[in-house]
């Protein structure tokens, strides 16, 4: 599949068997009505944010040597043999498309962005991305611009902060002790 | 279908979209009535026993009409994915079939197949048509569960016992196979926790025998049920295009009329070996969604018996895949040999690497297209987990779907897009 005309297509990739096509932020509305119109991917499926701060941080450790010499496993490190790839900005938002006929065909795209860097919403394409974005926005905190409702979904209204981010802490909320004001 | 010929319905269901602008999701009352002190304003939710968990609406009401519709959601919200990342693969399996608490199996297949799918790990066909069976019988215990509940709610309470019994039947066999009722975490990267215990066949050979006739039983309650008739047919419309704008799967699309099925239009494990029927049906109302579960539950029971003919005859076969960097080695070994007893303690304390990499594994759950989105960087654990639940997506269509219909319909419209807040909220 030729996906050469889509607007701001910036990369496509294939591995494992799926096909990822980058595509400019700033054009994502243009390249998601070709993908429906021309492609006839009629349905979203899905809307994936991924926050990829601290991508290969931990470093390599494990039992195999490394570049640096024989790394014992840290508590709390990923593990990794390689540094994976690193990633172009912070947090990639991925649009999962199914073309709704023969052939089941499925498409990702994939759109980097910085931290606070908005994209405009999609809702004008497929109307089932209002709470998709409405999600990324609550959980990853990536601002959706032109949205028609972009309230929080799954948290409360007054939470703060965005709880999928990496750097959220996971020990919930701070606990007040008896004898402290 | 013959039934829904005689019902006399007009098709198509509306024409046009009834999707409201600019929300999708949300109902606005017309401004022109929006001052005036004939709405009301009604909470429903969280806690009401026919949202199937803790949904919140917002109703605005003319009279008993619904002219107005928000629905809330995250009061179960646990943030299974964000645990997932902080477990090793391994571990993570155990969250997955939390998540959707009705469809257990197909959270954990999901899951699995996703990691499968980066390690490159072939499974034994043994553990394949197992999972399939396995899967199957949760659809219909998801759909007994509906069923039940459906019925339930517009007071036919007779159903609810009688669901409740096939019900018992399928946790039973879950309970013989995998030790649990429900949440089995049967599945296993690679293959299967334990081998099948041999006394699993013949009850599973006798479920299969009982069910259809359940299944004409539960048609002789509510098939020809009056008020079940007139509560259902007509409502909670729901057209072709407006389905598939909304990002509706499952029984809810099949219902608009759209023959749409993930096991034979994209098809995993051996689904692609088994003959069975995709029921569709056109008038996208909660009788047809009801319908269709019903003919789900059929066509489920003809693939277990397929499943079953196979199995039957690969007594001895292997369940897991043989990859020892991935797969626990067998228990008898670790006594004597070393290198087993490594493999053992590396997977169960660190847990094993998967390649570094992104994958977005679909399978087709008893709500819909239930999706696993992964990435890995390599390590031990998965960098990000996020499921695409249908349920979540069945929500969005509340507001389609509810227009101009009685505050008393509201219940069974909602309850018919069959959701699990816990897939919803995750």
């Amino acid at each position: 599949m030729a996906f050469e005309g889509v607007p701001g297509l910036v990369e496509t990739r294939e591995a494992f068997g799926e096909t990822t096509l980058v595509v400019d932020a700033a054009r994502i509305v243009e390249a998601c009505a070709y993908l429906r119109d021309e492609h006839g991917f009629d349905m979203l499926v899905d809307l994936a944010a991924t926050d990829y701060l601290g991508w290969g941080a931990p470093g390599v450790s494990g039992y195999i040597g490394t570049a640096a010499g024989r790394n014992l496993n840290r508590p709390m490190t990923q593990g990794l043999q390689a540094l994976p790839a690193p990633k172009p900005k912070r947090f990639a938002l991925n649009y999962h498309l199914l073309a709704i006929r023969q052939g089941a065909r499925r498409l990702r795209i994939t759109v980097w962005l910085d931290d606070a860097e908005p994209i405009a919403s999609v809702v004008s394409v497929w109307p089932a991305a209002d709470w998709f974005e409405r999600e990324a926005w609550d959980l990853m905190g990536i601002p959706i611009d032109g949205h028609p409702n972009l309230q929080r979904l799954i948290m409360d209204e007054d939470w703060e902060g965005h709880p999928l981010r990496k750097d959220y802490p996971l020990g919930g909320e701070p606990v007040r002790f008896s004898g402290q004001e | 279908m013959a039934v829904a010929a005689q019902s006399g319905r007009a098709d198509p269901i509306y024409a046009g979209t009834r999707i409201p602008s600019p929300i999708p999701t949300q109902l606005d009352v017309d401004p022109a009535v929006r001052g005036t002190d004939d709405i009301l304003t009604v909470n429903f939710g969280p806690n009401h026993p026919s949202t199937h968990g803790v949904l919140r609406l917002v109703v605005d009401l003319d009279g008993e009409i619904v002219v107005g519709i928000a629905a809330k959601v995250g009061y179960v919200h646990t943030g299974f994915e964000k645990n997932m990342e902080q477990k090793s693969w391994w571990k993570a399996i155990t969250y997955a079939p939390r998540i959707d608490y009705l469809a257990y199996q197909a959270n954990e297949l999901v899951f699995v197949l996703a990691i499968e799918k980066l390690l490159g790990l072939e499974v034994p066909p043994k553990a394949t048509w197992m999972r399939m069976l396995l899967a199957e019988l949760n659809r219909i215990h998801s759909h007994l569960v509906w069923l039940g509940t459906a019925a339930l709610e517009l007071g036919a309470i007779s159903m609810f016992w009688y669901t409740f019994r096939e019900r018992e039947m399928v946790l039973d066999l879950s309970e013989l196979v995998a030790g649990y009722r429900m949440h089995t975490r049967y599945f296993q990267t690679g293959g299967l926790a334990e081998d099948i215990p041999a006394g699993f066949y013949p009850e599973c050979r006798k479920f299969v025998e009982w069910m259809p006739k359940a299944i004409a039983d539960y048609d002789g309650l509510l098939q020809k049920n009056e008020i079940w008739g007139e509560r259902t047919r007509g409502l909670g419309l729901l057209n072709r295009a407006d389905a598939i704008a909304l990002g509706q799967t499952g029984p809810v699309l099949r219902a608009s009329g759209v023959d749409w099925d993930l096991r034979r239009d994209d098809p995993y494990l051996f689904y692609d070996r088994v003959r069975f029927r995709v029921p569709v049906l056109p008038h996208g109302d909660t009788y047809d969604r009801y319908r269709v579960r019903i003919e789900e539950m059929r066509a489920s029971v003809e693939i277990v018996e397929q499943c079953l003919d196979r199995l039957e005859r690969m007594v001895g076969e292997p369940w897991i895949a043989d990859d020892r960097k991935v797969v626990l080695p067998p228990r008898e070994e670790l006594h004597t040999s070393m290198e087993s007893l490594i493999h053992h303690f590396k997977i169960v304390t660190e847990g094993y690497r998967v390649p570094e990499g992104e994958v977005y594994v679909a399978v087709e759950s008893p709500r819909g297209e239930l999706g696993c989105y992964v990435v890995s960087d390599g390590g031990t654990r998965p960098w990000r987990v996020k499921f695409r639940a249908p349920s979540f997506a069945a929500l969005e269509a509340t507001a389609t779907t509810v227009q101009g219909a009685y505050i008393a319909d509201l219940i069974a419209i909602v309850g018919s897009l069959d959701t699990v807040m816990g897939e919803v909220d995750r």
